[in-house]
């Protein structure tokens, strides 16, 4: 009796520790969607009240932002066009520089090549943004103010190159990732019927590639649209819409960041914040549920399944 | 055995929380004010453990009312209390006192290359608020005016909007900067640059200007006759008692006016 007693209780241990365990990172898990949950629940809590102050329209589409003043003025346009050609010029540097180098790393370079580059790309990542942003802000913005002769280097240029510089890593490496899922076969099949590197190259791995590679690029817009301590320092802070791509500009990150600190809590000017940063919110979470789309298509596409 | 534990650790903690019920100061208000009740409480509470010091932001607005309310002991405020103000907390029964604290003087700095010796403040009124877009309206050279404001949540944007703009509104392509550093480093590096900053973070490689006249040192801003220049305060209910005329003593002696020193503004002493 005693002995199948204990024999039973070591098997209940046994399930016992495995269920212990199981749940302990379950929970870790479900952790990560407690906080977002918290996070979305505040910023719905808190941006959703400044509606009270302005409309809707009036609030994203207004050209003037006055915060503190009598009265004040809640125009955000200028900030997400702020926020908008930053993105487009740093895009327009991240892209080719993130998936040239991800086709070179993964499909030209050699092995001691690439064991050289890759550990330097991935080092810009680790670079902290307050470090790009004191080099912009120190050495860049003041050498292309003279370079160029403009009134001031702070401006949507400045910051455009160097989040664009800071994009790199992302592309570079969520393409690498897009162009290893291409299965051999597919590069094998297109030199057995007589296409060189470069035909391959082109018609046959990047479009297998691509939905894998513009996922890169989605991913790398939420990065730019997200960053802030570098904008802050290096876009100037102007809040007008740029006419031209030397003029400064605030975008709505450097914008919260800026201001947070000292608006009143409970105040209008405290909920607006929080109105932008739920529109930041929506904007990433919008990139962020299309390059999953895509990315699930192509995976099946290549046989991967999910 | 647990249980004497527990019964220890209510003890301590109840006697704690007991002891400092009596050497509590709450400070509210200005942010301008507020690294300097800061570094103040730090200083003072270190010197003094059984002191608990809070200190919290909001504007000098947010601090006179809770002072009129009651919930704080001392008020920061970068103005004087206004008509309405004083009305309210005479009905309240309560009897605001004034300390002056410290001066906060701003300075108007712009890229050494420039000529420019002095300014008025109506030509700063006018550059800031938009007429003035060019350096050649104030007899310079042909060349853009790049203006540099600070956030508009800042305590020194605060005091050069209402020295200079009399509440107008500063232009929009303004640049915003986000401290005191970052104005003088962008105008290091920009020959067009205008800016303001605290006294203290004036550096060789920027050009303060004389305003209506009157150069930016700390004796003209001590003597008011800057025309930058105003007074910071701390307001008590009544005469201060207890901790809170020790800690306002501190504040005002060559100690604590070091630190306001240290803070950016200017001592009194």
């Amino acid at each position: 009796m005693r002995r199948i007693f204990c024999r039973a209780s070591t098997n209940t241990m046994k399930f016992k520790t495995e269920n212990i365990i199981k749940s302990v990172f379950g929970l870790l898990a479900f952790s990560s969607l407690l906080f977002l949950l918290g996070i979305i629940v505040i910023l719905f809590k808190e941006g959703l009240p400044v509606f009270k102050y302005v409309k809707l329209f009036e609030f994203i589409g207004g050209k003037f932002w006055y915060p503190t003043y009598d009265p004040p003025a809640f125009g955000i346009l200028p900030l997400i066009l702020g926020t908008f050609w930053v993105t487009i010029g740093a895009m327009l540097i991240a892209v080719p520089l993130g998936i040239g180098s991800a086709l070179y790393l993964h499909e030209i370079a050699g092995y001691r090549e690439r064991a050289f580059l890759k550990p330097i790309i991935e080092l810009l990542a680790g670079i902290p943004s307050i470090v790009y942003g004191f080099f912009g802000m120190v050495i860049l913005a003041p050498f292309l103010q003279r370079l160029l002769h403009i009134p001031i280097g702070l401006c949507l240029f400045t910051a455009s190159f160097i989040l664009g510089i800071m994009a790199v890593p992302t592309v570079s490496s969520l393409a690498e990732d897009a162009l290893d899922y291409v299965p051999e076969s597919f590069r094998e099949a297109s030199f057995a019927l007589g296409a060189n590197r470069w035909q391959t190259l082109v018609k046959v791995v990047i479009p297998a590639a691509g939905s894998g590679i513009s996922t890169a690029i989605i991913l790398g817009v939420s990065r730019i649209v997200g960053e802030t301590m570098t904008v802050l320092m290096v876009a100037g802070g102007a809040a007008v819409i740029p006419k031209s791509l030397f003029e400064p500009v605030r975008p709505m990150t450097a914008n919260i960041a800026a201001e947070m600190g000292e608006a009143v809590v409970g105040s209008a000017h405290y909920h607006a914040l929080f109105g932008i940063g739920l529109i930041l919110f929506l904007i990433t979470l919008i990139f962020n549920m299309i390059a999953e789309m895509i990315g699930r298509r192509y995976r099946l596409k290549l046989g991967h399944g999910r | 055995m647990k249980l004497s534990k527990v019964l220890i650790g209510i003890a301590i903690i109840s006697s704690l929380v007991m002891a400092k019920e009596n050497n509590k100061i709450s400070i509210e208000g200005s942010t301008t004010v507020l690294p300097i009740a800061q570094i103040a409480a730090e200083e003072y509470m270190m010197a003094n453990p059984d002191v608990d010091i809070t200190v919290r932001g909001g504007g000098s607005g947010v601090g006179i009312a809770s002072l009129i309310e009651g919930t704080c002991d001392i008020a920061d405020a970068s103005r004087s209390m206004k008509d309405k103000e004083m009305k309210t907390a005479v009905n309240k029964g309560v009897n605001p006192v004034a300390h002056v604290v410290a001066m906060d003087g701003i300075a108007v700095v712009i890229h050494p290359s420039n000529k420019l010796k002095e300014i008025s403040k109506e030509q700063l009124k006018a550059i800031y608020t938009g007429k003035y877009s060019n350096w050649s309206k104030l007899g310079g050279a042909k060349k853009k005016i790049i203006v540099i404001s600070r956030d508009s949540a800042s305590g020194t944007y605060e005091a050069f909007s209402k020295l200079t703009l009399g509440g107008e509104r500063v232009r929009p392509d303004a640049l915003l900067s986000a401290s005191n550093r970052a104005v003088v480093t962008t105008v290091e590096n920009t020959p067009g640059a205008i800016g303001y900053v605290g006294l203290g973070y004036i550096t060789e490689k920027v050009k303060a200007i004389d305003v209506d006249g009157i150069q930016c040192t700390k004796e003209s801003i001590l003597s008011g006759e800057y025309p930058l220049s105003r007074p910071l305060f701390m307001y008590t209910n009544g005469n201060p008692r207890g901790q809170v005329k020790t800690f306002l003593d501190f504040v005002k002696s060559k100690e604590g006016q070091k630190l306001v020193e240290e803070s950016g503004y200017v001592g009194l002493k």
